[in-house]
């Protein structure tokens, strides 16, 4: 599993008066294994960008190969790239539909043309790796859930495809602290259990720092940085010029250093910014 | 895909057309569709075409645009043409076992498809060149009268406004959901009409919940800010005839004139 996006350029609109271009020229690899993390401010192009992959959308240019296959050119059915790439769209609460959660998480697999007896494993699995049990609320209308359950329940949907890729556009957007909290945990869990490809949209650079192998950050629809973590971090200042939210230990150690407290190396987390501080106030 | 509809869309533009007083614009669209039904000839059709060409030349919006805006209704076009023209009984210029073509069918087909397109670009052009929110503005105030008898002008304006601010918001809705059951491998384009009119359930009972969430937070929201309909509401644009107005008006009469005698000036000059 490999995925390698060459130039890819996509205008909406184009030749109307409210012609826009989302993303313009944007190249990268993603290898087998890695959790990748894409940041950039809302309207940057993130979403955009995610939606090729599943030939969602066709790029006005540019290829995306996976696993040797440019699925720009291919014709015919998609069945089988959208199920190698699941996507887990911005508030996919908003998607369910079914009178029952087993049946919502159902569709997928079904659409896939997987036996019954089959789909119903894969609910169970799915569920579980969300944190649910089916037999709590396999029967429940899934309007009848909480915010943060509706979602788990939409991300099942999509994990009982068992994609090789797994794409989440910012999954935690409008959950309370601990929501958050509990799905990027959760997210990291199901990218341990299942292996593949993880791709993880947001906004908000502390969530992902902990998490990913590979960092893109994008700016007006280009890729102005790549890299690990720590490299990004490394330029710190770009990004607080283009106005990305820095973790807030990262933030923390900025400012005493700008106060004149010398700190060394990079810390990133909570706990390797309260040893880094220690170290340097150490009497 | 599905944003591509331009019916009921706003082109933005400073032209002479845009400007105009939107009771005028509304009144001129009414009129010219009404004068579409009048003329029953080449020479009507030919004035037709060409004042609306002048209108859209003056406006600004490039035909590119307008023409897109046809497509959806393309079908039907075709359907009424096909329908015309051989049912219509008359002199026959072609036969083929129970199907034929005569040449009062072919005229008619030909005439009721022009009328047609130029009755949807004719309309669509008001909305075109028009802000929604002074469309209903003129509808509104064009209505005003008819409140002696219990017409609720400013609700009917009102629900118009809501509902013309809500269609791009709606097909943006539409589009997303629509991706995200293909991402859940939902096929809409192939399968026979009950397999389809199936694979719309997934779009079709997100799309509800979302329009009344929609519709839900729009009402809390009007009420906190303590909406009460029309009763001594005033406006922050006033809207205003100006000289321009005037002069579309006298157009306007003239076109009306034109179209009526048309039949007699013919008769004059042959
Ligand atoms: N379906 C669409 N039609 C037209 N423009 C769009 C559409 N989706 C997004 N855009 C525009 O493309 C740009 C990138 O949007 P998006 O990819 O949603 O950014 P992000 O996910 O980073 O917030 C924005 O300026 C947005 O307005
Ligand atoms: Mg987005």
């Amino acid at each position: 599993m490999s995925i390698k996006v060459e130039n890819l350029t996509h205008i909406y609109a184009e030749g109307l008066p409210h012609q826009q271009v989302a993303i313009e020229d944007i190249s990268f690899e993603i290898e087998d294994g890695s959790f990748v993390g894409i940041i950039g401010h809302t309207g940057s192009g993130k979403s955009t960008l995610v939606q090729h992959l599943p030939g969602l959308l066709k790029p006005n240019s540019g290829s995306i190969i996976i696993d040797g296959e440019d699925i720009t050119k291919k014709e015919g059915s998609l069945t089988e790239i959208r199920r190698k790439t699941g996507l887990v769209f911005q508030y996919p609460e908003y998607q369910l539909f079914e009178e029952t959660v087993a049946k919502d998480v159902a569709f997928g697999p079904l659409n896939l043309g997987v036996s019954m007896e089959e789909a119903e494993r894969r609910v169970g699995e799915a569920l579980k790796q969300v944190g649910m049990d089916v037999k709590l609320v396999g029967d429940v209308s899934p309007f009848e859930l909480s915010g943060g359950e509706k979602r788990r329940v939409a991300i099942a949907g999509v994990m009982a495809m068992e994609p090789e890729v797994l794409i989440l556009d910012e999954p935690t957007a409008g959950l309370d602290p601990k929501g958050h909290h509990d799905i990027l945990e959760l997210v990291e869990k199901i990218h341990k259990a299942k292996g593949g490809i993880t791709i993880l949209v947001s906004h908000n650079m502390a969530d992902i720092v902990n998490y990913a192998d590979k960092v893109l950050v994008i700016e007006k629809g280009k890729l102005v940085m790549e890299g690990t973590p720590l490299e990004i971090f490394k330029r710190e200042d770009e990004l607080i010029k283009m106005d990305l939210d820095i973790p807030p230990a990262a933030e923390l150690i900025r400012t005493l250093r700008e106060r004149g407290l010398k700190i060394k190396g990079n810390p990133m987390s909570v706990k390797e910014a309260v040893s880094a501080i220690y170290e340097a106030i150490k009497p | 895909m599905i944003r591509d509809i331009t019916l009921g869309q706003y082109f933005p533009g400073e032209s002479g057309i845009h400007r105009l007083d939107p009771r005028v614009k509304i009144v001129m669209a009414l009129t010219y569709i009404v004068a579409l039904f009048l003329v029953k000839d080449f020479w009507g059709f030919f004035f037709a075409v060409l004042v609306l060409s002048i209108i859209i030349k003056a406006s600004g919006v490039p035909l590119k645009f307008i023409i897109r805006g046809l497509k959806p209704i393309f079908i039907i076009i075709i359907f009424t043409f096909t329908v015309n023209m051989f049912m219509i009984g008359g002199e026959v210029l072609w036969q083929w076992k129970f199907l034929h073509i005569t040449r009062e069918g072919l005229f008619i087909a030909v005439f009721m498809a022009i009328r047609l397109i130029l009755l949807i670009i004719g309309s669509s052009l008001l909305t075109l060149t028009t802000k929604p929110i002074h469309l209903t503005d003129g509808i509104e105030s064009l209505l005003k009268p008819l409140t002696v008898f219990k017409v609720p002008a400013h609700e009917l304006a009102m629900m118009m406004t809501i509902a013309l601010r809500f269609i791009p918001t709606l097909l943006e809705e539409t589009d997303k959901i629509m991706k995200a059951q293909m991402a859940r491998g939902a096929d809409f384009e192939s399968g026979n009409v009950i397999r389809r009119a199936k694979s719309l359930i997934p779009l079709l009972v997100p799309l509800f919940i979302s329009a009344f969430r929609i519709a839900q937070d729009l009402a809390m929201a009007m009420e906190a800010r303590c909406y009460r309909g029309g009763k001594h509401r005033t406006r922050m644009n006033a809207i205003r005839i100006r000289k321009g107005d005037y002069v579309a008006v006298f157009l306007l009469i003239l076109f009306v004139v034109i179209i009526v005698a048309e039949p007699s000036i013919k008769g004059l000059l042959v």
